[in-house]
């Protein structure tokens, strides 16, 4: 018996790239998509749990700082600890990082500027639940926006990721070589995604969501999605089999 | 009905009075507050910008003298900025009307344009030149947000956000950081809010180096049955005041906006309001689900003048009146006076009138997004505006007295025609020698900032964001989807102020023609305006000369291109002692694509299709070109001549055979003429660099052939198989040119024997003209600070 997928988007105060990740899911994905507002206390049910882009709480303070006191990140961290699969997209990843689901933090953009332009991320491991639809070294036209996408880690934490294969996507050209040239916000070793070391929670500065049609230019972001519900359904029919 | 006005009349006299001789009695025990209220004289309203006739008027108006916090009110109302009281009988002239239109220029906070399947658009485009002269960051950024609640008050959720910009030289290092900050202030506020800012133009000249102009628009797009109106209406409906709390800021904002800059401007610095885009955002999706849920009867925002305005504008509108306790609006300082709430320009606050009953459950939606909305008063049926602070009756005006439309002034100023024309419109080609290298010329032409490349701006604005933006910034116009339809909207601000300079109503017919060629050529069918116009000071009869001539312009055009006039704004007063901006009407323009296969954009697309231009010949017209003020380091002659009905029937031309599907690619030819045109079509397109071979024979000299901007001509590219049917088509439209140049491949641009050069230099030239120079100061201002 095959399983729908379910997802729910986050609205923090301050989100406003939730309806955008609510009409990829839902209008484009087909999926069960709902709103979960930031003051609830529990998520409901739901296989897939998406922390939208945007400026939670205006990022007056630092970004993602102040979300992860949100009534509802209490949640969202149990449901990730019980393995449930959740992407932080841009302010999300930001919010991830704060919250502790994952390592290292984003800072302000090297030349200090916002920056918003299509970009080239290379997927570095296609092993995860996020990219088994893409081929290793594939690379994907997606765009970023953000001032805050400076991906830092200490040298400890940066051996950490690359011995558990957790950096996920690479900034490069459409080619993708990598270089110095390509890196929109300087982030170290031109990471744009990671992952947890337990594989289930995502954190990238692009987005996917803007990335679904060829009528905005771009779809290639449409894989990132099919993948994560490939593999829910795939954890589910299992589940159901079981 | 008259008995009780005659009543409330009396008393208020009667208090009044009672008041006034109350406070002369026991002066020394009331407190020091009190005290402090100047006493009103002539001299004091004259520096409030308030003239004799104007005190008189109000003194008639009133029956009585105003007191202290009626003049602010007064002072600030009848501010250019929120009477237009030197322009509303030249802009009554401008078409008003078209089938589209839900509701006509002026009647409510934007204009509402219908595009079928049950929607609607929003639009408008306001200035906010002065506070960006004197603090550009915040200037800027407020002005974008007081144009995004002007969308959302509409009930319409903000779509798009465009601006137009100008500048003086960059090589002028205030320049320099103006634009640096208004950028950043765009960016930062249009980011956060989440509106993605797809389009809009930026010029520099040296005219606009003490004034810089920042324009900003918004569209939004709202469903008919949630269009929420500016009225207030209804005995005994509650009034509230919602969002954030009320503080000292842009006390006179609206004044200090309607006179010049001077020296003393930068102590006006506190007139400048100070932005939170976050709260904005959230005044947004409360404001839309009290409008879903049906609580409402009006709703204005509060910008220029405050709560006086929004107060008086929604009476008089409904003509009814309002009682408003002002002990009850939620401030952020303390001890603050009638006068200055009142006043006060605080950001990211709106009135509401709400169905009585309802109070509660709107402040349970607002208290959902962490903002206020507390009731401050009630409509009444009186039409006067009854505002009390501690007891005190504190203000009692007719809400007529104050506003545009009712008794606000209306004046039309002298004219003269200025005596800089004569000298300038005649120009003499044999006195500019030819260059000797057409190759460096053009990519002088492309790298100059006001043809270059302007990705070094919108890189820094989210032009993405609720996945709609279909043509984003760097086209001929941006394009938006408007999901829950099948249509998508094309917006366009336009205005080349040199040829408004140079001839005032050409200038302005040139600024309308374009921005609906712009559209066209993005594959849309032009259909309303919006416009904000950039002036000097209206009492020099020449400055209101070059405005009339240009309203003249305005109206030429609209009436051809079926284009009525929503709404805007009027900015007068740009200038300094040493100079005064070019009279600058920036038109903003809607236009609608009912079906996305019509999305056209301006580069080239296939290598072997076939290049024309459609319009009208090339004629050679060099008269306030950038060639020349750029090679030549002169701006003279005369603005290009333009055939409005010759442009319209060029506009449904390429209209046609868009939707035909006959078109790869179309571009319209402006500053820079023909060969910068071609180079933007070889490096803006998806491949950033393709060739184009071009033969065009003409008498003329190589440079008035190749950067001429003769108006009215569009650069297209047609596959070759669709040749046959595009001559079919222009069968129907001989009355205009449709002239084969060329044809699109390899990796060079070649024009006659004249220009041979690579498309990647070009390229190169384009996209690095002004990242490059705020670059270089960047990196200096870095190693300043690292110092």
């Amino acid at each position: 018996m095959k399983e729908q997928a379910r997802a729910a988007v986050i609205v923090f105060p301050g989100s406003n790239c939730d309806h955008d990740a609510f009409f990829a899911l839902r209008k484009i994905m087909g999926i069960d998509t709902r709103f979960v507002w930031h003051k609830e206390e529990s998520l409901g049910e739901t296989d897939l749990v998406i922390l939208p882009g945007g400026f939670s709480y205006g990022d007056y303070l630092r970004c993602g700082a102040i979300a992860r006191f949100s009534p509802i990140m209490k949640d969202v961290i149990n449901f990730a600890r019980n393995g449930g699969v959740v992407t932080g997209i841009c302010n999300g990843f930001q919010v991830l990082c704060e919250a502790g689901l994952l390592p290292g933090a984003l800072v302000r953009n090297e030349h200090l500027r916002f920056v918003c332009k299509d970009v080239y991320i290379r997927v570095e491991n296609n092993d995860t639940r996020f990219t088994s639809q893409c081929s290793e070294g594939e690379v994907l036209k997606i765009s970023v926006a953000h001032g805050d996408g400076n991906y830092i880690i200490d040298a400890e934490g940066l051996e950490e990721l690359k011995k558990n294969r957790q950096i996920v996507f690479r900034y490069s050209d459409e080619n993708g070589e990598i270089s110095d040239a390509v890196n929109p916000n300087g982030s170290l070793e031109n990471i744009a995604g990671i992952v947890n070391r337990e594989g289930n929670v995502l954190g990238m500065m692009p987005h996917p969501e803007r990335a679904m049609e060829d009528l905005l230019g771009k779809r290639d972001g449409k894989k990132i999605f099919e993948s994560v519900i490939n593999s829910i359904i795939q954890v589910n029919n299992y589940i159901s089999a079981e | 009905m008259i008995i009780l006005r005659a009543f409330y009349f009396f008393f208020d006299f009667v208090h009044y009075y009672w008041k006034l001789l109350q406070q002369n009695t026991h002066k020394d025990m009331k407190d020091i507050k009190i005290n402090q209220e100047p006493e009103v004289t002539l001299e004091l309203a004259k520096e409030h910008g308030l003239t004799e006739w104007e005190y008189n008027r109000i003194f008639e108006l009133l029956g009585r003298q105003p007191n202290f916090t009626e003049l602010g009110c007064f002072s600030v109302m009848w501010s250019e900025h929120c009477s237009y009281k030197n322009s509303i009988a030249l802009l009554k002239t401008l078409p008003k009307t078209g089938k589209h239109l839900l509701v006509e220029a002026g009647e409510e906070n934007a204009g509402l344009v219908d595009i079928g399947n049950g929607h609607a658009i929003a639009f408008k485009i306001e200035s906010h030149n002065h506070p960006s002269a004197i603090e550009p960051y915040q200037g800027a950024a407020t002005g974008v947000g007081g144009i995004l609640r002007d969308i959302f008050t509409m009930g319409a959720r903000p779509v798009a956000a465009l601006n137009s910009l100008r500048f003086g030289d960059l090589g002028n290092p205030r320049v320099k950081y103006l634009f640096r900050n208004v950028v950043k202030g765009i960016g930062d506020y249009g980011n956060c809010f989440g509106v993605p800012t797809v389009g809009g133009e930026v010029y520099f000249d040296k005219s606009y180096t003490d004034n810089p102009l920042v324009n900003a628009m918004a569209v939004g797009v709202v469903r008919h049955s949630r269009i929420a109106s500016a009225v207030a209406k209804g005995v005994g409906n509650p009034v509230m005041i919602v969002g954030s709390a009320t503080g000292r800021d842009g006390i006179h904002g609206a004044t200090f906006a309607s006179e010049d800059l001077s020296e003393e401007s930068e102590s006006k610095r506190p007139s400048v309001q100070v932005g939170d885009p976050f709260t904005e955002k959230l005044l947004l999706e409360a404001t839309l689900e009290v409008i879903k849920a049906n609580y409402l009867i009006g709703i204005q925002d509060m910008g220029a003048a405050g709560i006086i305005c929004s107060t008086s504008e929604m009476s008089f509108r409904g003509g009814s009146g309002m009682d408003i306790n002002l002990d009850l609006v939620p401030t952020r300082e303390e001890e603050m006076t009638a006068y200055e709430i009142l006043l006060s320009e605080s950001q990211e606050r709106m009135l509401m009138v709400v169905k009585k009953g309802y109070e509660d459950r709107v402040t349970d939606i607002f208290n959902k997004w962490d903002l206020h909305a507390v009731t401050i008063g009630t409509v009444t049926d009186d039409q006067y505006l009854h505002i009390w602070k501690d007891n005190d009756l504190k203000a009692s005006m007719p809400a007529s007295s104050l506003v545009l439309g009712g008794d606000a002034p209306v004046y039309k100023r002298e004219t003269s025609r200025p005596k800089y024309l004569d000298k300038l419109n005649t120009i003499h080609l044999d006195n500019y020698k030819e260059p000797s290298d057409y190759n460096d010329v053009l990519v002088d032409l492309l790298g100059t900032p006001n043809i270059a490349s302007k990705q070094w701006v919108y890189d820094q604005y989210d032009s993405m964001v609720q996945t709609n933006t279909i043509v984003g910034p760097g086209s001929d116009a941006a394009v938006v989807r408007v999901k829950k339809t099948n249509k998508a909207i094309a917006v366009s601000t336009d205005c080349n102020g040199r040829y408004v300079y140079l001839n005032p109503r050409r200038g302005a017919q040139i600024a309308v023609a374009e921005s609906a060629r712009n559209v066209v050529c993005s594959g849309a069918t032009p259909v309303a305006i919006t416009n904000c116009l950039n002036f000097g000071n209206p009492y020099d009869p020449e400055i209101y000369y070059q405005f009339s001539e240009a309203i003249a312009g305005m109206r030429d055009a609209c009436t051809v291109f079926n284009t009525p006039v929503t709404g805007g704004n009027v900015s007068f007063y740009n200038e300094s002692p040493t100079e005064r901006v070019y009279p600058t009407p920036v038109i903003g323009m809607l236009g609608v694509i009912d079906d996305m296969s019509y999305v056209t954009q301006s580069g080239f697309v296939n290598e072997g299709d076939k290049i024309f231009i459609a319009g009208e010949l090339t004629k050679g017209h060099l008269g306030g070109s950038e060639y020349l003020a750029l090679i030549h380091k002169t701006i003279t002659g005369d603005a290009p001549p333009i055939d409005l009905q010759k442009e319209k029937l060029l506009h449904d031309f390429v209209l046609q055979a868009i939707q035909e599907g006959l078109i790869q690619s179309a571009h319209d030819i402006t500053e820079g003429g023909l060969a910068v045109a071609l180079a933007e079509c070889c490096i803006t397109g998806n491949a950033r660099s393709i060739g184009a071979t071009v033969n065009i024979s003409a008498t003329l000299r190589q440079d008035a052939l190749l950067f001429s901007e003769d108006q009215s001509r569009i650069i297209i590219s047609v596959k070759a198989h669709n040749l046959n049917k595009l001559n079919k088509l222009y069968e129907n439209y001989s009355s205009i040119v449709l002239q084969e140049i060329g044809v699109v491949g390899g990796d060079e641009l070649l024009i006659n024997d004249t220009i041979k050069i690579k498309s990647s230099v070009l390229s190169d030239r384009y996209y690095s003209g002004i990242r490059e120079i705020m670059e270089r100061a960047e990196s200096k201002q870095i190693i300043n600070t690292e110092q």
